[in-house]
């Protein structure tokens, strides 16, 4: 059945808590749901479970530790991505730190959802995808769900995990509409999912790059240009493996992703490549990437600096047709 | 007797770290409780097994005060994988999740919020459990302070919230940085309040008492400021690091080591007839053992398995 994005996450929520009485869920606004993904949650489970906080990240994050030793699940909704700077200490001191210097004593079973991105002119400071920030903390999963199904399926997966994770959600009026299995499925970490197959290019899309980098690739089929996108969906664990395997079959790779340049998420898969697939390479691996500048207001200049499919297309083409390009 | 058993275990531990520290025999820093165990000590013993502490990188006194194993923490200083720790935290990251140590941290005040978290974990439960959260006069100049305050006052958490105050925000002075008494602050919010004398353990005691039966009753949290002094430096080997430079007098810290909360409640129990200078020198002869027992552990164990920290990271996956 097709739902939306945003349904799809509600969904989840819903029946991970239905499932275990374990799961509780706080953070700013959660009663209301801005963003839709929480809405009914509090009207259901209770005010025990659900939990409307005062705006204070840095205590939000650090009570989300702190409540796991009570034996809960802690789902953590910080509203924008970036309001995790603000709560940041609990993040990349704490949780990602202490099951290693408790020696294992501590676990740290906590999700932690928050919207991502730009497009939308919601200016710089709610527009940032910070995940590469996350990923180098060492500690903590990343998961960057493209479609409905995956968001259902990997905060699920989230849920009934022992580790803390990120699950970034795109921000912003419902998301895409897409088919979500009826059944209690979830989806795996560390698996990525080939949505495309071809033989010239690998296109690798991140979270919400994934829509543009489909377009770009029928564009660039209409070019008899045959590209295969892969989405990692899960950037910590990231799956090397299924990137390899593709890029080892076509020679070439490009990474959409919609972090600023500089220490990407596209420059460590990049990095990946590079690496361990160089004498697969048939040209330099490229990066569609948010120049290194914060995102403006204005829609015109905003479209300037995020990647879009035109730009997707011109970069395969730039390397697949050096010459007409 | 026992409070008094506890505050010397703690001094003499830290007194041979002192010595070890000097020696440049451990592997890192150590930051010492020295003058300040009428406080832990205090506050732990009117704390039942299940309750929780969250501590601070002056950690030592709150592990030993709530029960934590000498052996193992000495074990977890020098590195070894008989730690408490596996070697994986150090001086100043000692915890025991099964004796309710949550764990010291390193982050100034950082413990405030995972404190108010596990707070409203107990609360939930509603196992009766009671959460003390240690923490500095430095660590009232963080912004989570004033936000665990109103978050808690708000849940009505079953938290009680210690804040000892010993003078100093690592090398600087209290009265460069710390406007107002910290009193205030907590009394903002109309909870329950009490400032002690943070050397007088039996107030430290008393004042725990009543601060942990309205915790306990669910009227939501309590806060005591102690008032104490940190005898030793931020850290053991500071005077290397100040170049000469200093913070304080001399005359300060003898006018504070002659307000000893151990010497002071010896002759306290002696004066009062509750022990005997035999009993007292009976414990001294315990005490020292178990500490030549922790050293002789710590020495026997093996170092830390490095593969560990692949293992440590996450729950049944690799890093």
């Amino acid at each position: 059945m097709r739902k939306r994005y945003t349904q799809a996450i509600n969904e989840a929520l819903f029946e991970e808590m239905e499932r275990d009485p374990n799961v509780i869920l706080f953070g700013e606004d959660v009663e209301l749901a801005i963003f839709g993904d929480t809405r009914g949650l509090y009207e259901r489970f209770g005010a025990n479970r659900i939990r409307n906080t005062p705006i204070c990240e840095a205590t939000l994050t650090g009570m989300a530790v702190g409540a796991t030793s009570a034996g809960y699940h802690v789902v953590l909704h910080m509203m924008f991505s970036n309001f995790l700077y603000t709560g940041f200490d609990a993040i990349a001191n704490q949780m990602a730190k202490l099951r290693l210097m408790t020696g294992g004593q501590l676990e740290l079973p906590i999700t932690i959802l928050a919207g991502y991105g730009g497009g939308r002119s919601n200016a710089a400071q709610h527009s940032d995808s910070p995940h590469p920030l996350l990923m180098n903390l060492g500690g903590v999963n990343v998961a960057m769900p493209a479609t409905p199904a995956d968001a259902k399926g990997l905060l699920k997966t989230a849920i009934r995990g022992r580790n803390p994770t990120f699950f970034l959600e795109a921000s912003g009026r419902g998301g895409d509409s897409g088919d979500v299995p009826e059944d209690d499925y979830t989806v795996p970490f560390g698996k990525a999912a080939v949505r495309r197959e071809g033989r010239d290019v690998t296109l690798i899309a991140i979270g919400t790059m994934l829509k543009p980098t489909l377009a770009a690739a029928k564009r660039l089929e209409a070019l008899g240009i045959d590209a295969e996108v892969i989405d990692p969906r899960t950037l910590v664990p990231l799956d090397e493996a299924s990137i390899l395997r593709s890029v080892r079959k076509t020679g070439h790779a490009i990474i959409v992703d919609e972090a600023r340049d500089r220490c990407s998420a596209a420059s460590h898969i990049a990095a990946i490549v590079a690496d361990k697939a160089f004498s697969a390479l048939k040209g330099p691996v490229k990066r569609v990437t948010v120049p290194d500048v914060a995102m403006p207001y204005a829609p015109n200049a905003e479209a300037r600096v995020f990647p879009n499919e035109e730009g997707i297309a011109n970069a395969a083409l730039a390397l697949l047709r050096p010459v007409a390009a | 007797m026992a409070l008094y058993e506890r505050m010397l275990l703690i001094r003499r531990m830290e007194e041979k770290l002192s010595i070890d520290s000097a020696a440049g025999v451990l592997p890192g820093a150590v930051h010492l409780y020295i003058g300040q165990e009428a406080v832990a000590t205090g506050v732990c013993m009117q704390l039942e097994a299940k309750d929780w502490i969250t501590s601070t990188h002056r950690g030592h006194g709150h592990y030993l005060a709530k029960g934590g194993d000498p052996n193992s923490m000495m074990a977890e200083i020098w590195g070894k994988r008989t730690g408490i720790c596996k070697g994986m935290g150090g001086s100043m990251h000692v915890a025991d999740l099964s004796k309710g140590i949550l764990g010291a941290n390193g982050i100034v005040g950082a413990g405030l919020a995972i404190a108010n978290g596990a707070a409203f974990g107990a609360q939930l439960r509603g196992d009766g459990r009671v959460v003390v959260c240690f923490f500095g006069d430095g660590a009232s100049n963080q912004g989570v302070f004033m936000e665990c305050l109103n978050v808690s006052t708000l849940w009505k958490l079953p938290i009680l919230f210690v804040c000892e105050h010993n003078q100093f925000s690592e090398f600087t002075r209290a009265e460069q940085v710390t406007a107002g008494q910290i009193v205030d602050r907590a009394r903002a919010f109309g909870i329950h309040t009490a400032v002690v004398d943070g050397n007088d353990v039996a107030a430290v005691w008393q004042a725990t008492g009543e601060a942990i039966a309205v915790a306990r009753s669910g009227a939501g949290p309590c806060f005591i400021e102690a008032q104490t002094y940190r005898i030793q430096g931020h850290m053991e080997f500071e005077k290397e690091l100040l170049a000469g430079g200093k913070y304080r007098e001399l005359e300060e810290i003898a006018s504070w080591r002659a307000r000893d909360p151990i010497e002071r409640w010896a002759r306290s129990l002696l004066g009062s007839g509750v022990a005997s200078q035999g009993k007292l020198d009976e414990v001294e002869a315990r005490v020292l053992r178990a500490v030549n027992d922790a050293v002789a552990f710590s020495h026997a164990s093996a170092p830390a398995d490095p593969e560990l920290v692949f293992d440590l990271m996450f729950a049944g996956q690799t890093p």
